[in-house]
């Protein structure tokens, strides 16, 4: 009996482990598709696997493992930061917004094949030009998603949005399906070359341009974001819906406008998230929404939702833990990985790291 | 300025008021007494559109605001100092008073928050506090000195004396004779505590079960059996 059982254990797992082969393999295969990490954290574990890896060698790989994760934790951020928002002003988790992140990408990388007939070459305005176009569209897809599917619902019973979200999700994805077509789509990569340095030892540790691009861009938006809501009259009337809405209107804050806004606003850096995926990967398809909406969430969740630098930390955070998990561990499990801190955040800290409990003194 | 005509309001089934009128004039202190669930709360929030009257007319300064939305119908003129404060516990008190100019003339915030600041001077100490960790009465203070920041002609407030010492009350309603006599300000007042209140008012309205029962001038009613005994004997 045991040892039968045992040896059912043994083929269970190899079965599991064949299941989730080919779950990630071909259901999130864009985003399995999706090169750079992925092709490096392949390359890890090959590595790690023939355990090649000597002293210096180690510190090198530990470092572009670094890089790569904060690239990620990058993207993740600026994707989460519309999680939270949302989250904070009316208390719904908008699930459309990975699909909000997709149309960002898709968005791009049209405006690039465009620029690129007319002629423009010249690549500095061409990613100006890109990065306007994305947030612009895609500002107007994240205010119609709001207008259409959640704000008729305000007032309903809590789960209607969230449910009319899911609904959402589904037919942006569909939708870009169809007008697009399921193939992955290839883009030349526009930003090549980088650093590359610690040649030493057969490994060689790279930062390229595109990486640099994207944390220096990120940042940048990260403070101006802050600093919107912090000083801004319009990060004021935010922050009081958050607060208590039906205050909010009191003091004449116009509370429509003030929530199609921040639905705008996460939209726009869900945009500029989607641009830079499609530079740094130079594939996208319909699903890859899908995947960082979840992974995503996911940090907004590990940060603390509702909480704006924890939506940062958080994708940070889930960035580097992806990497390194692929890096040392299993590329196979790196989305489960990912998938258990939501699983534990919620059970052990479900208020997430920088996020507080609402105790007040009234 | 204000006025209420047959306005009805509902909760989903619950019919919470019942055909009230009431009238407020220019430069009047006019208050509203009554029991607890009498419908206080509930028609001072009906004259801001949440909820909405379900019946009657509500006319400000002689425009119907009984559909505008509550933002429209304080940028016409209308603040509020709610039930239970309400200020916004996770900003400082300047920003707090900032929100309550959200309608105002930029041009003109500093000038209205010195003016705050000279009714409520313990708010000047305490700007750039978190006004959730203001006590009781500091926060009451805010949140009429919030309400005062957009300029409004007509102030709703609602018990301002509620749980606070009454030292502090004393402080409050003294602020609130102050404004009415030196600025003309025009003040509607929901109050328990009908002692103060009849006291400040010029005139006065009773409120039980969503009706308006009694009405007179704040001696009148302060004379009355009926008020006596409902609301002032063995109270205050």
């Amino acid at each position: 009996m045991r040892i039968g059982n045992k040896a059912s254990a043994g083929g269970g797992r190899w079965l599991l482990r064949a299941c989730l082969r080919c779950l990630l393999r071909d259901r999130f295969r864009g985003a399995e598709r999706s090169g750079n990490t992925t092709g490096l954290a392949q390359q890890a574990e090959d590595r790690s696997e023939a355990t090649v890896l000597g002293g210096v060698e180690a510190l090198e790989y530990f470092l572009q493992q670094l890089i790569n994760g904060v690239t990620l934790g990058a993207i993740y951020g600026l994707i989460a930061i519309g999680y939270t928002m949302v989250y904070g002003i009316i208390g719904m988790i908008n699930f459309a917004h990975g699909e909000v992140y997709m149309i960002g990408a898709f968005i791009s990388i049209i405006t690039f094949i465009v620029l690129g007939l007319i002629g423009v070459t010249f690549i500095p305005l061409a990613l100006m030009v890109v990065l306007l176009s994305a947030m612009v569209f895609t500002a107007a897809y994240g205010w119609t998603v709001e207008r259409v599917a959640y704000g008729p619902l305000r007032g309903s019973f809590r789960l209607a949005p969230l449910i009319s979200a899911i609904g959402m999700s589904l037919f942006l994805q569909n939708y870009v399906q169809l007008v697009q077509g399921a193939r992955v789509k290839p883009m030349q990569p526009v930003i090549t070359g980088g650093f590359e340095f610690f040649q030493g030892g057969g490994f060689t540790v790279r930062l390229s341009y595109i990486q640099i691009i994207i944390v220096l861009l990120t940042t940048a938006l990260m403070i101006g974001f802050t600093m919107l809501i912090q000083r801004t009259a319009l990060g004021r009337a935010q922050r009081a819906c958050e607060q208590d809405m039906g205050m909010a209107a009191l003091v004449g804050v116009d509370v429509n406008r003030t929530i199609s806004l921040t639905f705008v606003m996460g939209a726009m850096l869900a945009a500029v998230a989607g641009m830079m995926v499609t530079l740094y990967y130079g594939v996208i398809d319909f699903f890859i929404g899908f995947l960082a909406g979840v992974k995503a969430f996911t940090a907004a969740v590990l940060g603390g939702i509702g909480s704006l630098p924890g939506a940062m930390l958080g994708g940070l955070l889930i960035g580097l833990i992806e990497a390194f998990w692929s890096a040392y561990f299993s590329v196979e499990y790196k989305d489960v990985a990912v998938f258990v801190i939501l699983v534990l955040t919620l059970i052990f800290k479900p208020t997430g790291l920088l996020g507080k409990p609402d105790i007040e003194k009234v | 300025m204000l006025t209420i005509r047959g306005v009805s309001t509902s909760y989903g089934h619950i019919q919470a008021l019942h055909g009230v009128d009431i009238e407020v004039r220019k430069g009047e202190i006019v208050t509203l007494i009554g029991a607890n669930g009498a419908g206080k709360t509930t028609l001072l929030m009906t004259i801001c559109g949440n909820p909405r009257a379900t019946g009657g007319r509500i006319l400000f300064e002689d425009r119907d605001i009984s559909q505008a939305p509550t933002f429209e119908i304080v940028r016409m003129g209308i603040a509020q100092a709610p039930e239970g404060r309400r200020i916004f516990p996770r900003m400082t008190v300047l920003e707090n008073l900032q929100m309550g100019a959200t309608v105002a003339d930029p041009a003109h915030f500093d000038e209205d928050c010195t003016r705050v600041f000279k009714l409520f001077p313990i708010l000047d100490e305490r700007k750039a506090q978190r006004a959730g960790t203001l006590s009781g009465g500091e926060q009451q203070m805010l949140s009429i000195g919030r309400a005062l920041m957009s300029r409004p002609r007509l102030l709703l407030l609602d018990e301002p004396s509620l749980g606070l010492a009454p030292m502090i009350v004393k402080q409050i309603f003294s602020v609130i004779r102050d404004i009415n006599e030196r600025e003309g300000m025009t003040v509607f007042l929901v109050e328990q505590n009908a002692f103060h209140a009849l006291k400040l008012a010029h005139r006065g309205y009773v409120l039980a079960n969503g009706r308006v029962v009694l009405q007179g001038t704040g001696a009148e009613l302060l004379a009355n059996r009926e008020v006596r005994a409902a609301y002032l004997e063995g109270g205050h």
